[in-house]
């Protein structure tokens, strides 16, 4: 009846995933039961759960990305106590638990924190700075979000019952092969993966359309600003390398379910063909997630510095050249499988060419604050502080780069650095970067800048005294993944490490203080005009919060730079006063489509793991009858009456005015 | 929405979109890809087992005749041109072709080289 399902399943023997799991629960029936009983449920439903606007659907990405930051960061916490402690010992976490946090951690971090934060500020602005309404395809959007929500519940719920992979975030075979993990730990890894991975394509072809179809007029492709370019490329990348995730997860499973050896070590299965095909995404992953991030630098440097972006063409090509170039060097994951010189020799060729066009865009960062007017803004810092970080992690990963460094320093602490170098320094910087600077357009106040600085500060300096002793034990010769250790060298660098991992927590404790700071005092940092930054592009030229139709009229685009333009000639003419011509505004309807989809996609994936298989007939029946319905429906879009934009509308022009007059009278 | 669409200088055609044709325009065309597809299946079926022509041609043949069905798809069906509405199209459909070549190409080039150099253990006693 429930499959491989019992009581056993519920880990009573280890008290903290229990603990664990039985706070967060606490922590969700208490949100839950807040929002009932204050009778929000509704507006939740109404506004949120079913919205298919590109603007809720990016701020619930970028919810679910904290969340699972959180959860992530204990994981993190937790392994570098155990590595500080388990010298001669074995620490307080068991092997099999141990193994399980590292694979979670990383699982977790890539999928269900980078890819949903860097979606969701592509999702929230991406159509703002092109001058539209919204994404080519909104239902679309909902469902691809709450997919990838299902990935994640999927993976939380392993944490209680069950196990998770203890197989690192990859899941290599033949330790992830059915003979060596019997467990569900894979099915929970795998399946949860395949259903956020379609989450994620979803919103590839989404954002790739948008970018492509839907631009203002005169938004030819070279006057876009970079994140949207930087958003194309990226997503360009997730719509081609997600299905060789797809297709060799699809492959894995075959092999744990059906009995298939497509890499076993039996019956002619080939354990290397899933390194290499894994790789061939896993390689341009890294570079959807830091793409996006580089337009996010571009877009908060030029602001904050007063200038056009330096060398925008030359940036242009750099992002493209790499989106190309990552499709040409995924075997520097896998230097000593046993591939010949001439193989290597390519590739890591490849790789430090790679180096060139991201080293051209540090250049055009510096160079477009040189002779600026540079303010430093708590958005500013962070892309300052990734710069300085970045180049770090870079010039490793150009020594990584090396086939004969690379035999020395495969597996080891060294390369754990270096990717941590430039994720964090890169990605999360970045988002960082991009949460701050959005912040006040997605909400409509500023965030507090005193305690956004204490966590700009806190986190960078914790994240050198976490990492760079990663790269001294890695180079004395400690491997990763080490659940204990005997090397008496390695343990005041562990110490320092966990060190340095207390103060990256009080710097995510800075943030969410900082949220809550600027939530009560949201009154004082009232964003009124819509552009609290003197921005330079669309998403600026309307109020914040946007009205949900973005703008009441296309803009018109007549340069880089749109609204720097608008705004230069506004002051000139100071501010043309005829009355526009207001018109009816047709949006897209709210759908639960995306949320019911998803609700039988959960239903369907435990079922899955567990091999509960008339529950999997069930959910897969009820996803399959929500895209009938949802495809057979008669009203798709509501139309917002003219009165109603001229009203919207007329109040954010009356506060723009005051700005500009008040500008020109200093 | 639509009407940002339209706005547009230069509209682009998505796939499956349809300039305006009359209907017997657009049902000739698909007759004709779908006559010319399977011809070239049917060819393809004939060469395989044929031997009027020279056996170790037929692989090459059936290569080309594979891509050629490719072609016929692209043009027919999937209404990929070189006009001027039709640039991300083809673009979209170089940039897949490239990623497949490199992915296609790579894999192959990587799991020889593997194979060549790590064989099996029995294999390596058999050379000894």
């Amino acid at each position: 009846m429930l499959g491989k399902l019992n009581w056993s399943a519920i880990p009573l023997d280890q008290p903290i995933p229990l603990v664990a799991g039985a706070v967060v629960l606490v922590a969700i029936l208490g949100v839950l039961g807040w929002v009932v009983v204050k009778g929000h449920l509704p507006y939740l439903w109404r506004e949120w759960i079913t919205s298919v606007d590109h603007k809720r659907i990016g701020v619930m990405y970028i919810l679910l990305a904290s969340v699972m930051l959180l959860r992530g960061g204990s994981d993190a916490i937790m392994m570098r106590i155990q590595q500080a402690v388990a010298y001669q010992s074995q620490g307080y976490l068991p092997p099999e638990h141990y193994n399980q946090i590292f694979s979670a951690h990383g699982t977790i971090m890539i999928f269900f924190v980078a890819m949903p934060f860097v979606i969701g500020l592509m999702n929230l602005i991406v159509p703002l700075q092109l001058g539209v309404r919204d994404v080519a395809f909104p239902t679309l959007n909902s469902v691809g979000f709450w997919l990838t929500a299902t990935g994640a519940l999927l993976v939380n719920i392993s944490l209680v019952v069950g196990e998770f992979a203890r197989t690192g975030w990859l899941a290599f075979p033949p330790l992830s092969e059915l003979s060596y993990s019997p467990g569900v730990g894979v099915d929970y890894y795998a399946w949860s993966l395949q259903i956020s991975g379609v989450g994620t394509l979803v919103a590839g072809i989404n954002l790739v359309t948008t970018v492509l179809k839907l631009r203002t007029k005169g938004m030819n492709y070279l006057r876009m600003p970079m994140f949207c370019w930087t958003t194309l490329a990226s997503n360009l990348l997730i719509v081609a390398a997600f299905p060789i995730l797809t297709a060799t997860l699809a492959m894995l499973l075959l092999d744990r379910y059906l009995g298939f050896h497509f890499f076993t070590n039996e019956a002619g299965g080939n354990v290397m063909m899933f390194m290499n095909l894994i790789w061939a995404w896993g390689h341009p992953e890294v570079y959807i997630l830091v793409l996006p991030a580089f337009g996010i630098f571009s877009e908060v440097v030029s602001t904050f510095s007063g200038k056009a972006l330096f060398g925008y063409r030359s940036m242009v090509l750099a992002t493209m050249a790499i989106c190309v170039v990552s499709f040409m060097v995924w075997l520097h994951h896998f230097f000593t499988m046993g591939a010949g010189p001439n193989v290597n020799a390519i590739f890591g060729i490849a790789s430090m060419i790679i180096a060139i066009p991201t080293g051209v865009k540090i250049y055009n960062w510096l160079f477009t604050m040189y002779g600026g007017r540079i303010r430093f803004a708590t958005p500013m810092l962070w892309s300052v502080g990734f710069m300085v970080t970045f180049i770090i992690g870079g010039l490793t990963g150009v020594l990584l780069a090396v086939p004969p460094a690379d035999f020395i320093l495969h597996n080891s602490m060294f390369l754990v650095a270096h990717f941590h170098n430039v994720i964090i320094g890169g990605v999360l910087f970045g988002v960082f970067a991009g949460f701050e600077y959005w912040f006040p357009k997605a909400f409509g106040f500023r965030l507090d800048e005193r305690w956004g600085k204490a966590a700009f500060w806190f986190t960078f300096i914790g994240f050198f005294i976490t990492f760079m002793p990663l790269y001294i034990v890695g180079l004395l010769g400690m491997t990763r993944r080490m659940q204990h250790y005997d090397v008496a060298a390695w343990r005041p660098w562990m110490i320092v490490a966990a060190v340095g991992v207390a103060v990256l927590t009080i710097g995510v404790i800075c943030q969410i203080v900082q949220l809550v700071v600027s939530i009560r005092n949201r009154e004082a940092l009232r964003d009124r005009t819509g552009d609290p930054w003197d921005g330079r592009s669309l998403e600026w030229a309307t109020s914040s919060p946007p009205p949900v139709f973005n703008f009441a009229f296309n803009p018109d685009v007549r340069g880089e730079d749109a609204y720097w333009d608008m705004k230069a000639r506004a002051k000139q003419q100071s501010l043309a006063h005829e009355t526009p011509d207001y018109q009816d505004i047709e949006m897209p309807r709210n759908s639960p489509t995306g949320f019911v989809c998803a609700f039988f996609a959960t239903i369907m994936g435990f079922a899955l793991i567990w091999h509960i298989w008339w529950m999997v007939i069930l959910g897969g029946l009820g996803a399959w009858a929500t895209f009938v319905v949802f495809a057979w429906r008669d009203h798709d879009e509501y139309v917002i009456p003219a009165e109603e934009v001229a009203r919207i509308d007329r109040s954010n022009i009356q506060e723009r005015r005051n700005l500009v007059s008040m500008a020109g009278a200093v | 929405m639509s009407e940002q669409t339209h706005g547009m200088v230069k509209r682009d055609l998505a796939p499956g979109e349809e300039e305006e044709h009359s209907v017997g325009a657009r049902i000739l065309g698909y007759v004709v890809g779908l006559v010319l597809a399977l011809l070239l299946t049917a060819t393809s079926f004939f060469i395989a087992g044929t031997d009027l022509v020279w056996q170790p041609s037929i692989p090459v043949a059936l290569i080309v005749l594979a891509i050629a069905q490719m072609g016929v798809h692209l043009v027919f069906f999937l209404h990929i041109t070189t006009g001027p509405d039709n640039t991300n199209n083809v673009l979209a459909l170089a940039f897949g072709l490239l990623v497949v070549f490199l992915v296609v190409g790579g894999t192959v080039w990587i799991m020889a080289n593997l194979n060549a150099n790590m064989p099996p253990m029995d294999h390596i006693m058999m050379r000894q």
